[in-house]
């Protein structure tokens, strides 16, 4: 097979205050795959994310095993490449747009990354067009509505051209619409995806294969619909679909494999 | 909800003053307001002369004098604070409606309350014809250091989100019965500005988090922050 995207080997990670939060998690994601990384709250599934652009980790102290990115260990040498190649985009929009416009917002990333000038400019609106915020690059974020807000977060990350976009609960917050429009720009996107999410008809749509993580381990990596059906694994993990929500009647229309649908930026 | 909010004093209109560089206009409202604080305050024509000048200024820029001067009741700790003067200061007393008052007094609060106030009324004069984005640009062309300006445009950015959050905390108090009347309560209040403060201070470490995530490394690029060659027409274009 490929060179996967993402390699985290026999990661394992304590906080400073003893509490660790992964033995030992194994995951390998490779190119085009999109991924569901699923789990009760205080699985771990953040602090792995964070290690994946190396926000986290980086001190050998209370940390052991390895995470490559293309072939590219996270270490403090690579960093800036590591953190092109890995996008992540925080669950609190509000978080993660800080700058005066929007359009200053998607350019924060590039721009530091080196990209200058009409190069920036083209990358800027691209991103945006992508995810179909174009006309409000001159907007204060504030201004936007959440979906948008998250819409405009996903394409700070977008400018950056990165090898694997990681969403922390992409779907938090919105409203259905916001969400089936967030739905249709993931899906129109031609970039490797691991999602982190609580929203399992989510990842059942947009995500034909899932990982649940439990107590900092990875204890299940199958089809997501193998998953979802699977009471016995979901009910040892606190996983729990929506009341009504049936993933086969669900995943024979086709839920996994849609084709894209007005996702058109 | 939402679209007006970060410009609670900024008044949309167009007009010479609306349209002009920023960082002219913050160079004139500080060498005015300078003018106008080292103005002795027994030179009462000269403070006619100031007062006509912004007059003007407010004319020119089309902003209702109404809308100003509700905004301006920001200068009423200092207003109540220039009304004490007379009583408690000491020097020569003189009788202003049979009430015996300082003269020294009397003097320094008038020069306190229309000097306070032309400067108030310029600043907001300011505001209102200026967007912040401007208002920063100005700044930055002034070369004031690129810290300040940032802590600035953090706090436009931020203000919003801090000021809602107090808004939904003061709502949960009040929804559970609970209404600051007297100050037996303000022990409450003082609990919700630390859970506030701590609030923003877990904000601001994801916010430098998720900067570090997109290779922050110190400092903002300028590149990020510069107007788009061809975008000026584009956006105009989209807009409408």
């Amino acid at each position: 097979m490929s060179t996967p995207v993402l390699e985290v080997s026999g990661l394992a990670f304590a906080y400073p205050d003893g509490h660790q939060a992964l033995f030992g998690v194994d995951l390998h994601v490779h190119p085009g795959e999109r991924v569901a990384l699923l789990g009760p709250n205080g699985a771990g599934k953040t602090t792995l994310v964070l290690h994946l652009n190396g926000i986290l980790g980086l001190d050998d102290a209370n940390a052991a095993g390895s995470v490559r990115v293309s072939g590219l260990p996270v270490e403090r040498a690579n960093l800036a490449e590591v953190r092109r190649r890995v996008g992540v985009v925080f669950q609190d929009p509000d978080d993660q747009l800080f700058m005066g416009t929007v359009r200053a917002d998607v350019a924060f990333g590039p721009a530091n990354l080196g990209v200058k000038g009409a190069a920036l400019d083209r990358r800027v609106e691209h991103a945006l067009e992508q995810v179909g915020m174009a006309e409000f690059a001159d907007r204060p974020p504030h201004h936007l509505s959440f979906g948008q807000r998250r819409r405009v977060a996903v394409a700070t990350v977008l400018a950056m051209e990165p090898e694997i976009l990681v969403l922390d609960e992409p779907s938090s917050n919105l409203d259905p619409a916001s969400r089936r429009e967030l739905a249709d720009v993931l899906r129109s996107l031609d970039v490797t995806v691991l999602m982190v999410t609580h929203d399992l008809p989510y990842a059942l749509e947009l995500c034909p294969r899932a990982v649940v993580l439990s107590q900092g381990q990875v204890v299940a990596d199958d089809a997501t619909i193998e998953i979802l059906t699977d009471d016995s694994l979901m009910a040892a993990h606190r996983l729990e679909l929506p009341w009504g929500f049936d993933p086969r009647t669900a995943a024979a229309l086709g839920a996994g494999t849609r084709p894209l649908g007005g996702a058109r930026g | 909800m939402g679209a007006d909010h970060g410009h609670r004093l900024h008044f949309h209109a167009h007009s010479p003053l609306h349209s002009a560089p920023s960082h002219a206009k913050i160079l004139a409202l500080v060498a005015w307001v300078l003018l106008v604080v080292a103005t002795p305050a027994h030179w009462f024509w000269a403070f006619g002369v100031h007062a006509v000048v912004l007059a003007l200024a407010i004319g020119v820029s089309r902003v209702p004098v109404t809308y100003l001067l509700k905004r301006a009741v920001v200068e009423t700790p200092f207003v109540v604070f220039a009304v004490l003067l007379p009583f408690i200061a000491t020097g020569e007393r003189i009788d202003v409606l049979g009430v015996a008052v300082s003269g020294p007094g009397l003097l320094a609060a008038w020069g306190l309350l229309v000097k306070g106030t032309l400067g108030v009324l310029a600043s907001l004069l300011l505001a209102a014809t200026t967007e912040p984005q401007d208002l920063l640009l100005g700044l930055q062309r002034l070369r004031v250091p690129q810290q300040l300006v940032q802590i600035m445009a953090f706090m436009i950015r931020y203000l919003d989100v801090v000021t809602d959050e107090l808004q939904r905390m003061r709502v949960a108090r009040e929804s559970r019965g609970f209404t600051a009347r007297d100050p037996r309560q303000w022990p409450v209040l003082a609990r919700t500005f630390g859970a506030l403060f701590i609030r923003s201070y877990e904000r601001g470490e994801r916010v430098h988090l998720a900067m570090l995530a997109r290779g922050y490394t110190g400092s903002i690029p300028t590149e990020a922050t510069r107007r788009p060659v061809t975008a000026h027409a584009h956006i105009h274009g989209s807009r409408r």
